[in-house]
């Protein structure tokens, strides 16, 4: 059996570096993704706004693990066969999709529909619309609920782990098998996450108190 | 696409997926209501406990919102057994999820009790109604069509996060699903058909939920 020593504690938390790096590109991914589906959601094309529904709820309805398990398992229906890192990628960001694609749904509903018309009576087109007018005004609203969701993102990261990507649980886990420290370890790890999302959770509730006040 | 489907090989292991199914059911419908005694506490103690108890409650509200639940029940699971608290891994899940449901249910409840206005009370008073009256008109109804849609969304995100438990082998969907996965080697196929079941539950929840607030909790309209 090994020690707990320095040497395990830094390969611990050099693993941050993957949770973080998966966040992100799940982030970004899902940003892609969720701003489609928004747009679809809010289309005026029925059937549009159909299949986005679907696609929310498909993800809404199941568990991530599931979501990251099938990212894992369908590539290679077919003939691809994809690294842990590749399906948790794609299946957090894909899960990422959904869930931003609701949250701007909303943010984009609740532009007063003055400012629709407005910009319809202007003469803009779809794309002049979204842009100049609906999407500045969603985004503020949008912050804290992206930024909440971030948090449960980077939360959601740890469940990489079990389909094999060494991020920071991993490691964790890693690391107990050799020194079974299981306590301190996942206390440590417990510590990490929350130094992380913590502040993002705070910026997000004092964001949610300003815009209610400004909406007051 | 070359590969060939079998989906007999696991449809002949229903008999554990129902099993599976319905340990989930138990698992979450267990932690939610011990889950919600542990919110009401907490509620109470937030709205009219002493300083320190506020405190207490929102590090641990704070604690759990911000770490991921996988790491909540390695702690309970592998963690407290070293400080002389020992469970199987089925109580370790269950408490898990209470701890983890017990800390989102806080805010909900509060936000519950919060809705009760003083103002209506003695309205009620003052129109002759009586205490039993009151408690129900005024206060459960308008608190419960308040909290409810949190409450039973709270109720969909613990069951789907039950699924996490299967890495402590607790004797759920998902564990059973990887019982099956590794004796018939039909990853995609298992984790297929349980992805549905759990589609399953949540449409029948949300249908469910939204035909009792139909029926039981519609807001009068103005």
């Amino acid at each position: 059996m090994r020690e707990l020593g320095p040497n395990e504690i830094i390969f611990i938390l050099a693993a941050v570096r993957w949770t973080l790096l998966l966040s992100l590109v799940a982030f970004l991914g899902g940003a892609l993704g969720g701003a489609l589906v928004a747009l679809a959601r809010t289309s005026e094309f029925k059937w549009l706004r159909l299949a986005a529904n679907g696609y929310i709820k498909l993800f809404q309805g199941t568990p991530l693990l599931m979501q990251l398990f099938l990212a894992f398992f369908v590539p290679g229906l077919f003939g691809w066969s994809v690294d842990p890192w590749t399906a948790a990628a794609l299946g957090l960001s894909l899960h990422a999709s959904a869930f931003l694609g609701e949250i701007w749904r909303g943010a984009i509903e609740v532009v007063p529909r003055g400012q629709w018309e407005a910009a319809t009576s202007l003469g803009l087109r779809y794309t002049p619309k979204m842009a100049l007018i609906i999407v500045p005004q969603a985004i503020r609203i949008a912050i804290p609920p992206t930024i909440g969701f971030l948090v449960q993102l980077i939360k959601g990261t740890s469940l990489a782990s079990i389909i094999g990507f060494v991020e920071l649980t991993r490691a964790a886990q890693v690391i107990n098998n050799a020194t079974f420290r299981p306590f301190t370890i996942f206390a440590l790890v417990a510590l990490v996450y929350f130094l992380i999302c913590w502040p993002l959770s705070a910026y997000s509730k004092r964001m949610e108190r300003k815009l209610l006040v400004a909406a007051r | 696409m070359s590969y060939e489907f079998d989906f007999a090989s696991v449809f002949e292991a229903w008999p554990e997926l129902l099993h599976g199914l319905i340990n989930s059911l138990v698992l979450s419908a267990a932690a939610m209501a011990i889950g919600m005694i542990v919110a009401v506490a907490g509620a109470l103690g937030k709205t009219s406990g002493p300083k320190w108890l506020v405190w207490i409650i929102d590090g641990y509200i704070e604690l759990i919102r911000n770490t991921p639940f996988l790491i909540q029940i390695f702690m309970i699971y592998f963690g407290l057994p070293s400080l002389g608290l020992k469970f199987s891994s089925n109580t370790a899940a269950l408490i898990a999820l209470v701890v983890n449901v017990g800390a989102y249910g806080i805010e909900i409840i509060r936000a519950g009790i919060e809705s009760i206005q003083k103002g209506q009370v003695e309205a009620g008073k003052s129109l002759g109604m009586r205490p039993l009256q009151i408690f129900r008109y005024i206060i459960l109804k308008p608190a419960i069509q308040a909290i409810y849609p949190s409450l039973t969304s709270q109720f969909i995100l613990l069951m789907l996060n039950s699924s996490v438990c299967s890495v402590i082998a607790a004797t759920e969907l998902t564990a059973i699903a990887g019982d099956i996965q590794s004796r018939t080697f039909r990853s995609f196929e298992v984790y297929f058909i349980v992805t549905c079941m759990y589609l399953g539950l949540s449409i029948f929840f949300w249908t469910a939920f939204a035909a009792i607030e139909r029926t039981f909790l519609r807001k009068p309209t103005r």
